[in-house]
Order: structure tokens, then C-alpha cells, then sequence
């Protein structure tokens, strides 16, 4: 064997294992490198009351209500299996809105209510021009391009 | 494949070839840019802020991308001692490190006006900034007099950590899927994208016109080293002469 051919398969079986090492070592992360929790989690009781931690989620349509002080909302986060309310004093991004996603900073409450201090707007991977975007969402997969 | 390897083969290609990506490169980036700006509508959602994307996505993708050609070079140096790949490796790692940070700096900008916030430790964007170190280690590693000492290529060490760097490729492609994230899922995939063809086509442009450029760029630096080492080698012949 070439001295070439020994240096290949080293370096490929090193490779391999350093791959290997990164798969292991995300698949550990895969709970903790989380960015936030889906009410999924915390109805599976993965949130401590009063401990800081991050809820994500869609906001459920429908759901907003501005409360009588005028900076405080209430509304419904939900990832489609469970929900979590969750309430809110301050400023929201321009970007939420219902049936849009977010994400919360803040803590559980004994009653089972969110409570943030930040909330997050998140969107989705999909662009589209605003004629597209109103129409609804199967219809707009249907419409001509251009 | 050998053929290329030869400095003063790959020189006569490399040559005449430096101008052409750079023009070609600039006039479809600059086609792209303006498409993008003026051309094409704004997002139904975003508006106007998600015309950044035209920046971004092709800076993450060269920034990724140029991590990989290194480990690749980073390989054939190791396995089959091409001097070529070396530099190669050696040139990508600066125009990679700035498109990385251009990467970071257009995220952190769109961030806020979308997310409501400049930067989060969310998966995507620190695997992002790991990458952003990772090359500013091999710079440092492999820059300043360490290049001149290997003749222009790179050391044993340099070659295994670009190679052992590459393994935060996949993570980050795979981080807004594994990991619940602030940054959105991708949206082109091998099954097609999720952005609307009436706003893909100038991507397409400032994708491939960067891409360009930063050929451009590379083969720039690397004949920029070879002629570094060409000047080392004829000083070094004539300090031996006056002995």
C-alpha cells in the first residue's frame, strides 16, 4: 500500500470519527440546545413555576385580547397539540400577530398562565409577493407566477 | 488533476480567468441587487425588510461554503500534498471569514425589525458565530510568518483543524431542524422553495454573482501568495550566492 493510500484512509476514518463525535454530541444537545418550549412540553411538565425559561408557539387565531390598562394583552399560544395562555405588558414586535408564531421570555404562573417580560415574533420560511399572501393559503399555492 | 496542481499551469489559467469572474460576478450581483431592490415586490408579510435576503442568504452561503472548499483543500493537502491546496486553503479563509460576518452583521439587522431583537443564542445563529471563530483560528493559525514557513501551504496542524472545523457544516445547515429555533426552518430544500418564484429570481443572481466574486477573490489571493513565495525563494537563493 502507498504511503498516499495509507494517508487517505487515516484521515477518512479520523473524519468518520470526528463526525460521529458531532452527531453524538448534538443528538445530546437535541433537548438542551433548544431555544424555547412548545406547550406540548410544558403540558408534559417540563416547566417549573416561577423558574425563567422561553415558551414558543403559534398565536391562536382569534385569540388577542387587549386587557382594560391598554398595554397588557392576553393570548393563546399553541402548537396545534396543546396551548398555554400567556399574558403580556409592553410592546409587541410589528410582526405578531394571530395565527403567526412568537416566542415568550418569561415564567409559568401557578394558575397555569404564561408570563412574559419579552415577546419575539418568529415567521416562516415562505416569501411571497402581498397580492399572494392575501389570498387564502391553498389557493395561493395554485396561483400563476409572475 | 496533477496537471493543475503544477503553480505555473494553474498560473496560466488562473490568470485570465481572475478578470472575467470578477466582471461576470459584479454585473450579476449588481443585476441582482437592483432587481431585488426595485424590481420584485416586498414580502406579503415582512414588506420591504425581507429584500436584506438578497445579501444574506448568498453571505451564509458563502461563508459555509468556503469552510468546505477548505476542508477539502484542508484534505488533499493532508492526503496527497498538493502545495496548490494549501494556498487554495489559505486564500479562501479570509473572503469565507468576512462573508461569514457579512452573514451575521445582515441577519442582526433583519432580526430586529422582524424578531424584535439584534441577536439570540438560538441554534442557527451561534453555530453561525462558531463558524465566524473557527476561521479567525485558522487565520491565525496559518498567517504571518507561518505561511512563509511552509513554503506558502499549510502546516500538518492547519490541514487537520480545518478538516475537524468542518464538522460544524452540517450543524449548522441542520440546526433550525433539529432544535426548536428563533430562525425559520429552510426554505429551499431539495424539494423545492418556499419562496415564491416572483421573489427567487434575483437570488438566483446575487447568489451566483457572489459566488463569483469570491472565485475572484480566491484566485487573486492565491497568486498573491504563490508570487509571495516566489520572492521568499529568489532572496533566499541570493542571500545563499553572497556566502
Amino acid at each position: 500500500m502507498k504511503a498516499k493510500h495509507q494517508r487517505l484512509i487515516l484521515a477518512l476514518v479520523a473524519l468518520a470519527g470526528v463526525a460521529g463525535a458531532g452527531v453524538l454530541g448534538a443528538s445530546a444537545l437535541r433537548d438542551e440546545a433548544a431555544y424555547f418550549r412548545t406547550p406540548q412540553e410544558i403540558r408534559a411538565g417540563k416547566a417549573v413555576v416561577g423558574e425563567p425559561m422561553r415558551l414558543g408557539g403559534m398565536v391562536a387565531a382569534g385569540s388577542i385580547e387587549r386587557q382594560a390598562d391598554g398595554v397588557t394583552i392576553r393570548f393563546v399560544a399553541t402548537d396545534g397539540k396543546a396551548s398555554v395562555p400567556v399574558q403580556f405588558t409592553g410592546i409587541v414586535p410589528d410582526l405578531f400577530a394571530e395565527e403567526s408564531g412568537m416566542v415568550a421570555d418569561g415564567r409559568m404562573r401557578a394558575d397555569g398562565t404564561f408570563v412574559a417580560d419579552r415577546i419575539l415574533a418568529k415567521h416562516d420560511e415562505r416569501y411571497m409577493p402581498p397580492q399572494m399572501g392575501e389570498m387564502p393559503k391553498g389557493l395561493a399555492k395554485a396561483a400563476p407566477q409572475g | 488533476m496533477h496537471a493543475y496542481a503544477n503553480p505555473t499551469r494553474f498560473l496560466a489559467i488562473a490568470k485570465p480567468l481572475t478578470p472575467w469572474l470578477l466582471g461576470v460576478g459584479l454585473l450579476l450581483l449588481l443585476g441582482g441587487a437592483w432587481a431585488g431592490l426595485a424590481l420584485v415586490p416586498g414580502d406579503y408579510k415582512q414588506g420591504e425588510t425581507a429584500r436584506i435576503l438578497y445579501v444574506h442568504v448568498p453571505s451564509a452561503w458563502l461563508g459555509m461554503g468556503g469552510w468546505t472548499s477548505l476542508a477539502v483543500a484542508g484534505l488533499v493537502q493532508l492526503v496527497w500534498r498538493h502545495p496548490l491546496a494549501g494556498i487554495a486553503a489559505r486564500a479562501i479563509a479570509v473572503p469565507g471569514m468576512l462573508f461569514t460576518a457579512l452573514c451575521l452583521a445582515t441577519g442582526s439587522i433583519w432580526g430586529k425589525p422582524t424578531w424584535g431583537t439584534w441577536w439570540e443564542w438560538d441554534g442557527r445563529m451561534t453555530s453561525m458565530l462558531v463558524l465566524l471563530f473557527l476561521y479567525a483560528g485558522f487565520i491565525a493559525l496559518t498567517g504571518g510568518d507561518e505561511g512563509q514557513k511552509q513554503g506558502g501551504t499549510l502546516s500538518r496542524g492547519a490541514a487537520v483543524y480545518a478538516l475537524v472545523g468542518a464538522i460544524n457544516i452540517p450543524i449548522i445547515n441542520r440546526s433550525v431542524v433539529w432544535w426548536n429555533s428563533l430562525h425559520q426552518g429552510p426554505s429551499i430544500t431539495v424539494r423545492g422553495s418556499s419562496i415564491d418564484g416572483a421573489l427567487l429570481w434575483p437570488l438566483g443572481l446575487t447568489l451566483l454573482g457572489f459566488s463569483l466574486l469570491f472565485g475572484a477573490i480566491v484566485l487573486m489571493r492565491m497568486r498573491r501568495i504563490i508570487a509571495d513565495n516566489r520572492v521568499a525563494a529568489r532572496l533566499r537563493r541570493l542571500a545563499d550566492d553572497e556566502n
